[in-house]
């Protein structure tokens, strides 16, 4: 039986982790491929990493780091962030990359998720989408949440996915740092909408948070952060945990 | 020495970065004097099989491949082409197993993505291994049951998920991304 994700996401700036990262036993939580390598051994199941600088000089440190990652890792991992062309992917491809994920770039031009699925495949397309509630729909908002587009999220999902997108990255920011649970009811009806696999995001607070967004969300991954960083929640406890609702995982 | 062939499709890196882990230094090469002379050679596939087809057949490659004597690890689209057929791109394949590659035609999402656990028969390349591991899947064509499958898993319904005949293996899953149950089963290989 295909088992549901459980993802943590770690935030890079200058190739380091960002955010004071305090986990259990790890000397350096500011290393990523330390802290990859820890979460790798507690049974995490895939690791995101998004890279946010933006500058050029920024980028090749990015792909040095994500070589290393490559070469100590031996779960899958997806690489975001400032993503803006088929030179970037095929570089981080190259370095190890096994998927990338695309936001505010595909947002402003669709065409650039039929060209990446074409070269790369769809299986390494992750579409990263940011929603928020704006006059009583879910629009698509980008720039970290700060801006509104004219999308409305329901038809940019299948959009996303004619196009060639492999997977959905689906960040609710109304449910981002809230730490009050997981946006079940979009979730839901966003995996409704496709065919292809859900990841939910944002809202993660406590190991219960992570029982409806599986079975009336029907997420088929899960990811969060910080809960997963400061140790709230460590990954066997929280699996043991599913296991008991009977949500199968690794 | 073991070689790791290239191709076009493949993304041969993460299968060399695993087994550095395991410290084995593979060569990556698509030439035959080298394939015919490792000890073993591992074939690791993404990409399209048609295409994949093309490519090893301007380069003399099939037959390279199908007169090796040592043992012979495809992994995901590489031992697809070790099948007989594939409906992807309705492409002949190498036919060194008799299975048959079909598109999933199921309710489930495809690609079948993420974890999903081995049903395997007692055999070498899984010693060690705890009941039922689970690896990791990423792939939309599936081998169908046949007698040279040596482990199945189930999304939708059962396909093969590993296959064995001869000097031949395949694997459908990624064991280079399969953490310490994949590592397990490349030293398996390894240590045939």
């Amino acid at each position: 039986m295909l088992k549901k994700r459980i993802i943590p996401c770690l935030d890079i700036k200058d190739g380091r982790t960002v955010k004071g990262v305090n986990f259990v036993e790890l000397r350096d939580a500011g290393d990523p491929v330390a802290l990859a390598k820890a979460y790798e051994e507690q049974g995490a199941d895939e690791l995101v990493f998004l890279d946010i600088t933006a500058t050029v000089e920024a980028r090749q440190t990015l792909v040095e780091l994500v070589e290393r990652i490559s070469a100590e890792l031996s779960i899958p991992f997806t690489v975001g962030g400032g993503i803006r062309s088929a030179q970037d992917v095929e570089a981080l491809l190259r370095a190890g990359a096994d998927k990338i994920s695309i936001n505010s770039a595909a947002v402003k031009e669709p065409e650039l998720i039929n060209t990446l699925s074409r070269a790369f495949g769809n299986q390494c397309i992750v579409m990263a989408i940011d929603t928020n509630w704006i006059d009583n729909e879910w629009r698509v908002v980008v720039h970290g949440g700060r801006t509104p587009t004219d999308k409305r999220t329901m038809d940019w999902c299948r959009e996303v996915e004619d196009r060639g997108a492999g997977e959905i990255l689906l960040t609710s920011m109304q449910h981002d740092g809230t730490k009050q649970g997981f946006a079940v009811e979009l979730t839901r009806q966003v995996a409704d909408r496709v065919t292809i696999p859900v990841i939910a995001s944002g809202g993660a607070g406590a190991a219960e948070h992570f029982v409806p967004i599986f079975t009336e969300g029907q997420a088929d991954a899960a990811l969060a952060a910080s809960i997963f960083h400061f140790g709230e929640i460590p990954i066997p406890a929280l699996k043991a945990y599913l296991q008991t609702q009977n949500i199968p995982v690794r | 020495m073991i070689a790791i062939l290239q191709y076009n499709a493949g993304n041969t890196r993460s299968v060399r970065n695993a087994l550095h882990r395991l410290e084995v230094e593979p060569v990556i090469t698509a030439d035959p004097e080298q394939l015919r002379s490792a000890d073993k050679v591992i074939f690791p596939g993404v990409g399209e099989a048609s295409t994949a087809m093309t490519y090893l057949r301007e380069k003399g490659l099939d037959k390279v491949i199908c007169d090796l004597q040592q043992p012979f690890l495809g992994i995901c689209l590489g031992m697809q082409l070790l099948c007989s057929h594939s409906e992807e791109g309705d492409t002949t394949t190498l036919g060194l197993f008799e299975a048959k590659v079909k598109r999933f035609r199921i309710e489930e999402k495809v690609p079948h993505m993420g974890w999903n656990n081995l049903i395997m028969k007692d055999h070498p390349l899984f010693a060690g291994l705890p009941d039922q591991p689970d690896v990791y899947f990423v792939h939309s064509y599936f081998a169908e049951l046949a007698p040279e499958t040596i482990a199945t898993a189930t999304y939708g319904h059962e396909f093969s998920a590993a296959l064995h005949r001869n000097n031949f293996y395949g694997v459908q899953f990624h064991p280079e991304k399969s953490a310490q149950v994949g590592a397990q089963i490349l030293q398996n290989f390894l240590d045939l």
